[in-house]
């Protein structure tokens, strides 16, 4: 399959649809394992690298969901093109800055990605929408039980799976959620969320995880731990504490709804107002007020029907997806901010503007109904 | 900066230019965890013996407290010592309980069946039951040719 088919689809992540899918956008789990006896990607030599990329590519390609894949050497993606499948979330920022001895196999609906000689030798993912954190990891749980027979991975008796890093061994699972939480930080409560979640060993991160910055009001809570704790164990847990955020973020919009609801609908209407006007907008402006306008879809502000536009564009409105139509070369900044403000506007044309009687008449409480 | 690990809370004070060279800024770099974890592990590392090298993949301990990560896995078992203290710190305790794949699984399970046969068969010839002890060993015997294929 070719890139172009990968950029040209949207990922089922994003069309699809999964439990607490208003507040919970995808579900991820990754495995990290490793050749034994080999080394490490950061550690090993070109010759070496290019040998287990060799091995681990052809297992990968033997699995059954990967019949339709796409499947690209690291050095034959454009800068372009790498940073669409970071936007995507197929694979990361650390995977995208490698060259020749890496790879990348995603599967057909873009639920499966395999990133071959990241930090480690095989960094496998499962990603879809919604709350379904036992879904992605039995799926790939299940495609690393299949390429167990292939490849000699490296498995400690006390450790567990060994990894390049000491913070991953045991495990080697990185299950996350990635929360849409404009209600905590509208009412100042994002810092004590963040505070509690550490507290309990859990992680909370921006946009595009480690070190980015949270934009659109999106943050990724995964588990820390990776010994001590079986699979099951930990993903229960993270579980529990994401039920958790998403009640808090249910009573903060309803505690907005009641207390500050002119500042609320001044939020979504300005945010209307911008996106459908504005002919030069940054992504970071943009995921910004795109987050309000979800928002009150969410309240009932907007149709329901415009939902998935909506969504799209927080995808569609990145620098790379901006430029993927087109085929010129790298555009600065101002050209991009504008094609994306152009963008944005083409797309709200057939959004109404928000339907303010709604808080107005109803009772708070009933605007919600998730799931 | 603060990171709560397993109950214990580490706090780390950097300054901007500290900040930017550990890559705290830096999208590609360290994680904030990694990094702190990381020089815990550094120092841990250090009282280990100077220098062991892996004789695997070459790797060093100043290899280690230069990138915060191992050579090979074989590095685990070399630096194993000096790696268990900070594994602790870092997570919650220091044995894996989750997954293992599917042939260990079933080695360990064949290992457990032999160490029981032995004992029986110990016991058997203790008793002066060379009947019943026979039998044992051809059941140990069984497994383990088994296992080797």
């Amino acid at each position: 399959m070719k890139l172009s088919k990968i950029s040209a689809r949207t990922g089922e992540w994003i069309s699809g649809d999964g439990p607490h899918r208003q507040i919970v956008v995808t579900s991820r789990v990754r495995l990290a394992r490793n050749l034994k006896s080999k080394p490490f990607p950061g550690w090993a030599k070109k010759a070496e690298r290019v040998e287990v990329l060799k091995a681990v590519k052809s297992a990968v390609l033997q699995l059954p969901a990967m019949g339709d894949a796409f499947c690209e050497n690291l050095e034959a993606l454009s800068p372009l093109e790498k940073q669409m499948l970071v936007e995507r979330h197929l694979i990361s920022r650390e995977h995208a800055a490698k060259g020749v001895g890496s790879a990348i196999v995603v599967n057909a609906s873009q639920s499966l990605s395999f990133m071959i000689n990241e930090e480690d030798h095989l960094r496998m993912q499962a990603i879809c929408c919604g709350l379904q954190l036992g879904k992605v990891f039995a799926m790939i749980n299940q495609a690393d039980s299949e390429l167990e027979p292939m490849l000699d991975f490296a498995f400690h008796s006390k450790l567990g799976y060994l990894t390049a890093c000491p913070t991953n061994v045991g495990t080697g699972m990185r299950a996350s959620a990635m929360l849409h939480l404009p209600g905590l930080v509208m009412s100042d409560q994002m810092n004590k969320i963040i505070n509690s979640v550490n507290k309990i060993g859990l992680a909370v991160r921006g946009l595009h995880g480690e070190g980015t910055e949270a934009m659109g009001n999106l943050f990724q809570v995964s588990n820390q731990i990776t010994l001590g704790e079986g699979e099951e164990e930990i993903i229960e847990r993270l579980k529990k504490v994401i039920e958790t955020v998403i009640e808090h973020e249910h009573n903060a919009r309803l505690l907005l709804l009641q207390r500050k609801p002119v500042a609320l609908l001044d939020q979504i209407g300005r945010g209307y107002g911008i996106l459908s006007h504005a002919h030069s907008i940054s992504s970071k402006e943009a995921l910004n007020q795109l987050s309000v306008i979800k928002l009150g879809i969410d309240l009932g502000l907007f149709p329901e029907t415009h939902r998935f536009l909506v969504d799209e564009l927080f995808i569609e409105t990145q620098p790379a997806h901006l430029q993927k139509g087109v085929q010129a070369q790298k555009m600065s900044a101002e050209e991009r901010d504008a094609l994306r403000a152009t963008l944005i506007r083409a797309k709200l044309k057939g959004v109404p503007e928000p339907d303010t009687s709604k808080i107005a008449t109803k009772p708070s409480g009933s605007q919600e109904n998730d799931e | 900066m603060t990171q709560i690990v397993g109950g214990k809370m580490q706090k780390v004070n950097l300054c901007e230019a500290c900040s930017k060279e550990k890559g705290v800024n830096d999208p590609t770099g360290f994680a904030l965890a990694d990094l702190l974890l990381g020089m815990g592990a550094a120092q841990d590392i250090e009282r280990s013996p100077s220098g062991v090298s892996c004789s695997v993949c070459g790797f060093t301990q100043a290899d280690f407290k230069k990138t915060g990560r191992l050579g090979c896995s074989a590095c685990y078992d070399v630096f194993g010592e000096s790696l268990e203290a900070m594994l602790k710190n870092m997570h919650k305790g220091s044995e894996h309980v989750g997954k293992a794949p599917a042939s260990l699984i079933k080695t360990r399970e064949l290992d457990a069946q032999i160490r029981d046969l032995q004992s029986s068969l110990e016991r058997a010839v203790a008793d002066e039951e060379y009947e019943k002890a026979a039998d044992l060993r051809d059941q140990i015997r069984r497994i383990e040719s088994g296992q080797r294929v």
